[in-house]
């Protein structure tokens, strides 16, 4: 077995035509240090951005206004959660654990999608952050089904499944909404004024100004720039909004004949620094809930191995 | 895999979005308000008062409601991730069982549900959670108290659960088709509930110091509110009688024996019975303190907009 200090060219060789060919990188292969860096980097700051995003909707389970609602809306914040333990697991293949990876998020060193920095103060958000914020998570990761890490790869292939179904959920409840009362339009319309420019800040900044894509994309960790998805998601999300009723907050967005696609206007990048910084709207309340419930539960999970070495002690003396 | 067909394009994952009424059977709860009994035979069986069914559907879907919105609170704050997943799973259980059980009350006695404004589209299974007042629900103190530490709610789930497995056991024979059908669904879902916290119970009692005096401490808190899930109120009795439904104090010495396993495993002493008030508070209506903010935020947007459709 040769070090991963020293690659043999042959293994790098390899790891290249692997790569070359489109196939897949597996956990026992070798990669370079890089890559696998960037990779945890990437897995990690996704697993977090399902965690966190628990919170948003989350704080509307004890209040939905239905009970089928909120058998919905547990089940979907329920997923996310589920969501957050595939990638852990994907992102422990690569030598980090789930605990290393906890530690990092709440010391600030790695990231979630600032998305989830926003207030959610409606119950109309609920149902577009299904539409918007999980249509524009879904068109980001669609993509990611085939990148070149096997195990990261295949555990998007079940999160896109899900997520593909929350946002038809999010858009169902707000359909139904607009079939409601007046009151009830005018919530859906509000929210989605407030979360039209930060979802298209989701796909990241603009290509020219993107620090670490293009690497990625050479590595087939990444499959399409940040300025081609946004594009997509803004001719696919534009004609839903017709369906539904509602006005996208934009006054350039037009239907471009000449180039086939829609134009928008330029998202406020100062502002999507600003959240990235942490001086977003909801930060310091996300990662306090965050921390709050790590530091709870610290007492259980040391109960837990202690209860598990005790057990395992007694087997062994049961076994002598 | 082709990008265009799984995002944008046409038979895309958003294609159907923009179609307002598609099949139905695609969503996992479904796309309308239909009647979560439509289907079933609520027709009252002979012998069987349909004030009083109704009464008893409210109380064991009470029961359900209240604890699966303690449950519920926990979403986002568990120790660890797959404890988060497990209490949200037992949430939604509960959350089902009372959907049922209230639907079935509206069914029995349509006059037990709250008048609502004329036009309001809200299903009775709605107005009933949604629309009464503290006094009119029907559930078990144990069920509302608020939420502690993650031994209280081990401690709170087991207790729970175990009344609540042996009650649906029996109730399994009823002779109303609908709470047979739903006490044979709801034991399954709840012998679960009941393992969880039993491993959980004997994993703090055995794990460090500090989870034993948690645990300890949470089974003494909650302890004097185990005899009102034993505590026959009339409208049991009745129920019981007539065949539909069972008296709790039947169940008392299978729950009893129950949890005296789980304790005699896990080395913990049973706490003495203090000399409680007795009698079915909750049953009557008459709550904890901590009923009132329960409902104030489970109830705050559906009142907040009487006539809306969700």
């Amino acid at each position: 077995m040769t070090t991963r200090a020293e690659p043999d060219a042959a293994l790098r060789a390899a790891f290249d035509a692997t790569i070359g060919r489109g196939d897949r990188i597996e956990p026992r292969d070798w990669m370079p240090d890089a890559y696998r860096r960037t990779l945890v980097r990437q897995i990690a700051q996704h697993a977090h951005s399902e965690i966190i995003g628990m919170q948003p909707e989350g704080a509307w389970i004890g209040r939905a206004p239905s009970l089928r609602r909120k058998a919905i809306l547990l089940a979907k914040v329920q997923d996310e959660a589920g969501h957050g333990l595939y990638l852990y697991s994907a992102c422990e293949t690569l030598g980090v654990s789930r605990a290393e990876l906890t530690d990092l998020l709440l010391a600030g060193k790695q990231k979630y999608s600032s998305i989830f920095n926003y207030p959610t103060p409606s119950y109309a958000d609920v149902g577009t952050i299904g539409w918007l914020v999980d249509g524009a998570a879904i068109c980001n990761q669609v993509p990611l089904c085939r990148t070149s890490y096997g195990p990261y790869g295949r555990a998007m292939i079940r999160i896109c499944k899900e997520e593909s179904f929350h946002q038809r959920q999010g858009y169902e409840l707000l359909m139904t909404m607009m079939r409601g009362t007046d009151e009830q339009r005018a919530m859906v319309q509000e929210s989605v004024d407030r979360f039209w420019w930060p979802s298209l800040m989701m796909f990241g900044p603009p290509d020219a100004e993107s620090p670490n894509s293009a690497r990625s994309m050479a590595w087939g960790v990444k499959r399409n720039s940040n300025d081609e998805l946004r594009q997509k998601f803004v001719d696919m999300t534009v004609p839903q909004a017709e369906a539904l009723g509602v006005t996208l907050p934009d006054p350039e967005l037009r239907w471009n004949p000449e180039r086939g696609h829609y134009d928008f206007g330029e998202p406020d990048w100062d502002e999507f620094a600003a959240v990235l910084r942490g001086d977003g709207p909801c930060n310091a309340q996300r990662m306090a809930h965050r921390r709050a419930a790590h530091e709870d539960g610290a007492w259980v999970r040391e109960a837990a191995t202690a209860f598990a070495e005790r057990s395992a002690e007694d087997a062994r003396e049961g076994a002598r | 895999m082709n990008d265009d067909q799984t995002t944008g394009g046409p038979g895309g994952v958003f294609a159907g979005l923009v179609e307002a009424d598609d099949d139905a059977s695609q969503w996992a709860f479904g796309t309308g308000f239909e009647d979560p009994l439509a289907g079933v035979d609520t027709t009252v069986p002979d012998g069987a008062d349909p004030a009083a069914l109704a009464a008893y559907c409210l109380m064991l879907g009470d029961d359900a409601l209240i604890m699966s919105q303690r449950l519920a609170e926990w979403c986002s704050r568990a120790p660890d991730l797959e404890e988060d997943i497990a209490l949200a799973n037992m949430a939604l259980d509960l959350l089902g069982q009372a959907r049922l059980l209230l639907s079935r009350a509206a069914a029995a006695d349509p006059s037990v549900v709250p008048a609502l404004p004329a036009g309001s589209p809200v299903p009775a299974e709605d107005a009933l959670a949604f629309f009464r007042d503290a006094g009119d629900f029907r559930n078990v103190r144990l069920a509302e108290v608020p939420n502690g530490d993650f031994a209280h709610v081990v401690v709170r789930l087991l207790l729970f659960a175990t009344a609540r497995l042996a009650l649906l056991e029996r109730l399994r024979a009823s002779r109303d088709g609908v709470l047979a059908a739903v006490a044979a669904k709801g034991a399954k879902e709840v012998a679960y509930h009941r393992d969880w916290a039993g491993r959980w119970f004997l994993t703090l009692a055995r794990g460090t110091a500090e989870s034993r005096r948690r645990l300890v401490a949470a089974l003494g808190g909650l302890w004097p509110l185990l005899p009102e899930l034993f505590a026959p109120h009339p409208v049991e009795t009745s129920l019981a009688a007539s065949g539909a439904g069972v008296d709790p104090a039947s169940v008392r010495a299978a729950a009893d024996a129950v949890l005296a396993q789980v304790l005699a495993v896990s080395g913990v002493e049973r706490p003495d019975d203090a000399p409680a008030p007795g009698g079915t508070p909750g049953r009557d209506g008459d709550h904890t303190a901590a009923l009132g903010p329960l409902l104030a935020e489970m109830q705050e947007v559906a009142r907040a907009h009487p006539t809306g459709v969700w």
